[in-house]
């Protein structure tokens, strides 16, 4: 029997899993239209490489991975594309990411799979590269690539997440019932590449039937199946590890630092899928519960519209909005015309008899309940009231980023404040704080340039007409010598100089030719964004006017980008094109505008809070 | 629309301040039979005072009133407040002390939440600074008064005949300390009619009583036992080796326990959230502290109570205990602290 242990804090709201968990996972109509975001995954969208008009039939590769930090995305479904371009996306701010929108032609015609079965016999690059072109992510909600998450070497343990510890969402139950064989699989391929000597997979003890499918598939195996105790947030990856190996994985180190990696089930079985079956990721495992007449698990194709998903259960008529992800840390969607991703493993048709709006927000008491509750064991209260006094440095100081957002402070204030909105708009002020500083500093680097640049281009004209009054004294002094002594021949030195002067005045034309084509080069290459910076200093060898030139240039194209980027999103002139603390090699300009778009949320929020505690 | 949509809570803010108020009634059970009616006086006047005072402050404020009103915090503070004033006191003291633990105590600070200080304590404190003597007339317990009696004497400060030392006999913590400062000795001394068992007369069932009421409150998971303890700690850690040297100068452990404020302020003021720490190695050091420093003041301080001073010196403490004792982050390693 394996040693378990506790986590601090967490807490038992009221589960709402049955009503979904009673059918078999079910396959709806397939929809006449599917929007298949590029940004399924954390990182850089991958990039379309279908024009309206062409055919695909399922899994053919629509978007090709962009960089390390991405995956690839497939057609869910046969049909033709219709359009490429911005589409309202399934997130709570409700902006626009690139969509390939497919005209299903209901023939379910499927592009020849592409398995990988002598993986064991491939090395590990190929393996993770195959990963990457089957767009397997993660399907716990982070939609982290899978590749980068198998590059661990010599894992003491591999831990497999099947608690699903919110309230209402089974998607992960129904899963582990019908297709334990699959998941085992893709945990034994995910062990063998990470070396893990032991492989355990963790499932709350509310989901017996899942315990007992996963115990039977994995009998014989390498693998243990643990039934851990429910307690809201055990899926939470950090608070697994805890339970099922004692270790707690600080904020700021990775698992993998500590020898263990976590991975959801849904992960794994999509990873087997393609890995044995060639399948590559099209669709996946959707709650579909809440204030609905039929609320049930369907295998659902990515890109399918939550609106359609909602007819299909018959959503009812009192129902006020959906949510996508549990009622604890999932958000309400802004437009249900969104197709899902691979990050939707619930949706929640809500009503107000199921969610009554919140009480009103009472002063806090300190009472201490909310660090009761916080698994990652911060001071709630502390973070609450730093957050509302803009007290930033010191919410900083209190661990604010060590926070998961799992709500379980919220859920248990007796005052009822909504904490963790407080926690999210000074997370996203920090953010914003930190880009406009190094916008300041990149801004001052360029200005010390240009005056640097400018000094430089004196002296050199100064030098140059130096040379040539000295060049013109020197011709017209030989002249002389030669008609007043033409037996002397010409002195070489004022000669030799005048023809430097030359040399060096058509050089420098060259040089400012060289930099006028760089500049309009640059201006245009989309690429001149997305290099980071030169160093400030002016040190290097090159040109210094064509250094600014081309740091102009650059700085000309983010800010372009930048601006793009924000009036497709509809967002405010206020968000600046850096990069945020280089999390992600996520564009920096899009998710300035997302997290700006979601601090304005909170801000209003926590505004109207106020306003109304007073 | 919030960002995290929620399970609907089921603890609110008033039926904390209500259940804490269900646990006080015990000790106004023992209260009354101790010194009768005019606990209940007092009781009356300490609550219409307190809600008065709030609503006016919250109309003065622009704040709604309904919400403050019914959070059950004024009446809270109000119930503390006779519990600890004399239970026969002129009616205008313990309307003084409601105000004064209202007015800037709480509301001038911004109200529920903010306040710095243990309200009951400031109006407590404030009554006992300025007017000593009043303060000091307690009365002795069982007294052959009457309701309308008692009642006389709290508004009209008439006397019945006869019985002076039933309305205005010290407590027995002030008897105790005039009588050791006259140098007499501490078992000659709790032999007076004034002293029961343990403590006062009547007080050790008073002690029981508040005690019932916070190991209830402790069941009901609304404090905890740290701060109670430490307080308990922090008076024995002095009282005991200090009685055991020198028992005829000292007062047995037991006696400093059950008498005065020690049980009420263990389960009823150092737990108030809002004055108190958050950590729960917080709590035991601001409940040690408090029970010393009460210690200290009683029997080497000019007053002969000293829990209200003790609890307000270190309320302004508390944001330094909270800072010092913050206990590590999920996965960081104690003390280590960015």
């Amino acid at each position: 029997m394996r040693t378990l242990y506790d986590f601090h804090g967490g807490i038992h709201p009221p589960e709402n899993k049955l009503p979904s968990t009673t059918s078999p996972i079910a396959t709806l109509p397939l929809a006449p239209l599917l929007h298949v975001s590029m940004a399924q995954h954390t990182g850089n969208p991958a990039r379309p490489c279908v024009a309206p008009g062409d055919r695909v039939e399922r899994g053919t590769l629509i978007g090709r991975p962009d960089g390390t930090l991405s995956a690839a995305v497939h057609a869910p479904a046969s049909g033709t594309v219709v359009s490429v371009g911005p589409v309202v996306q399934a997130h709570p701010s409700g902006l626009c990411e690139l969509t390939v929108t497919l005209e299903t032609d209901g023939q379910d015609r499927r592009a020849a799979p592409t398995p990988l079965t002598d993986w064991a016999s491939r090395s590990e690059d190929e393996v993770r590269a195959f990963l990457a072109s089957m767009g397997v992510v993660g399907q716990g909600g982070g939609v982290f690539p899978s590749h980068l998450k198998l590059n661990a070497r010599a894992l003491e343990t591999l831990v497999v997440n099947g608690a699903e510890c919110e309230p209402y969402i089974t998607c992960d139950d129904r899963l582990m019932r019908e297709r334990a064989g699959r998941i085992v699989e893709g945990a034994l391929i995910a062990g063998t590449l990470t070396g893990a000597r032991e492989i355990v997979v963790g499932i709350e003890d509310n989901k017996p039937e899942a315990l007992a499918a996963m115990q039977a598939a994995a009998r014989g195996t390498r693998m243990e199946v643990v039934a851990i105790p429910t307690k809201y947030p055990s899926g939470g990856a950090k608070q697994l590890i805890r339970i099922l190996t004692g270790k707690k994985i600080p904020h700021g180190v990775r698992s993998t630092a500590m020898g263990v990696q976590c991975f959801n089930v849904g992960t794994l079985y999509s990873l087997a899928q393609a890995v044995l079956e060639g399948e590559p990721v099209v669709s996946r495992i959707v709650t579909l519960t809440g204030s609905v007449a039929r609320p049930l698990n369907a295998d659902v194709p990515l890109g399918t519209p939550v609106d359609w998903l909602m007819q299909a259960v018959g959503r009812s008529a009192d129902s006020d909005g959906v949510l996508m992800g549990g009622p604890m840390m999932g958000s309400r969607l802004p437009a249900l015309e969104a197709g899902i991703v691979k990050a939707t493993n619930c949706l929640i048709a809500t009503s107000p008899a199921l969610f009554p709006p919140p009480p009103l927000s009472m002063p806090c008491i300190r009472c201490g309940d909310c660090a009761n509750a916080c698994p990652a064991e911060l001071q709630p209260m502390d973070l609450y009231w730093f957050a509302r006094a803009r007290q930033f440095d010191k919410a900083r100081a209190w661990q604010l980023f060590d926070c998961i957002e799992c709500g379980a402070c919220n859920s248990v204030c007796p005052s009822a404040i909504p904490l963790v909105d407080y926690y999210r708009f000074a997370k996203s002020e920090i953010w914003a704080e930190e880009r406009e500083k190094q916008a300041a500093d990149r801004a001052r680097a360029r200005h010390e340039q240009r005056l640097a640049r400018i000094e430089h281009e004196k002296a050199l004209k100064a030098e140059r007409l130096a040379q040539k009054s000295a060049a013109a004294k020197a011709v017209a002094e030989a002249v002389a010598t030669s008609t007043t002594d033409p037996g002397k021949p010409p002195a070489s030195v004022p000669v030799d100089s005048a023809k430097k002067a030359a040399i060096e005045a058509a050089m420098a034309r060259a040089a400012a030719r060289k930099a006028e084509a760089a500049q309009t080069q640059s201006g245009v290459s989309p690429e001149a964004s997305a290099n980071p910076l030169p160093p400030a200093t002016p040190v290097t060898a090159m040109d210094p006017a064509k250094k600014a030139a081309i740091e102009a240039a650059m700085a000309r194209a983010a800010a372009r980008k930048a601006e793009a980027a924000q009036t497709q999103s509809g967002v405010s002139a206020e968000a600046s094109a850096n990069p945020a603390p280089p999390v992600t090699a996520m564009d920096p300009a899009k998710k300035a505008a997302i997290e700006a778009a979601m601090a304005r949320a909170a801000a209003r929020r926590a505004a109207t809070e106020q306003k109304e505690s007073r | 629309m919030p960002f995290v949509p929620h399970a609907t809570r089921t603890v609110r803010v008033s039926r904390v301040m209500f259940k804490v108020l269900l646990a006080l009634v015990p000790a106004f059970g023992v209260y009354c039979w101790l010194w009768g009616a005019g606990v209940l006086v007092q009781l009356l006047l300490a609550v219409f005072t307190a809600l008065l005072a709030e609503a006016a402050m919250l109309r003065l404020r622009g704040r709604p009133l309904a919400p403050s009103l019914g959070d059950g915090s004024a009446l809270l503070t109000a119930a503390l407040l006779a519990l600890a004033m004399p239970p026969l006191g002129v009616w205008w003291l313990i309307v003084l002390a409601t105000l004064f633990a209202i007015v800037p105590g709480k509301q001038l600070y911004g109200g529920l939440g903010h306040n710095p200080f243990n309200p009951a304590m400031v109006g407590f404190a404030a009554m006992i600074v300025s007017f000593p003597s009043q303060m000091g007339q307690w009365g002795s317990p069982l007294s052959p008064l009457s309701t309308a009696e008692q009642i006389r004497w709290i508004f009209l400060r008439t006397p019945p005949a006869g019985s002076f030392d039933a309305l205005s006999s010290a407590t027995p913590l002030d008897a105790l300390k005039t009588g050791l400062l006259g140098g007499g000795e501490v078992s000659r001394l709790v032999a007076s009619p004034l002293y029961g068992h343990f403590g006062g007369a009547g007080s050790e069932w008073l002690g029981l009583a508040v005690l019932a009421g916070g190991l209830w409150l402790w069941r009901q998971r609304i404090i905890s036992l740290r701060a109670p303890l430490g307080l308990l700690c922090g008076l024995l850690a002095l009282a005991l080796p200090l009685w055991l040297v020198m028992p005829e100068r000292f007062a047995s452990p037991g006696f400093h326990v059950l008498t005065g404020a020690t049980l009420l302020g263990a389960f009823f003021i150092v737990t108030d959230p809002v004055t108190g720490p958050t950590t729960p190695r917080g709590q035991w050091l601001f409940g040690f502290l408090v029970g010393a420093l009460t210690y200290l003041i009683r029997v080497f301080g000019g007053y002969p109570d000293g829990l209200a001073f003790a609890v307000l010196i270190f309320n302004i403490a508390v944001p330094l205990i909270d800072t010092l004792t913050r206990p590590p982050a999920f996965g960081q390693a104690k003390g280590a602290r960015r």
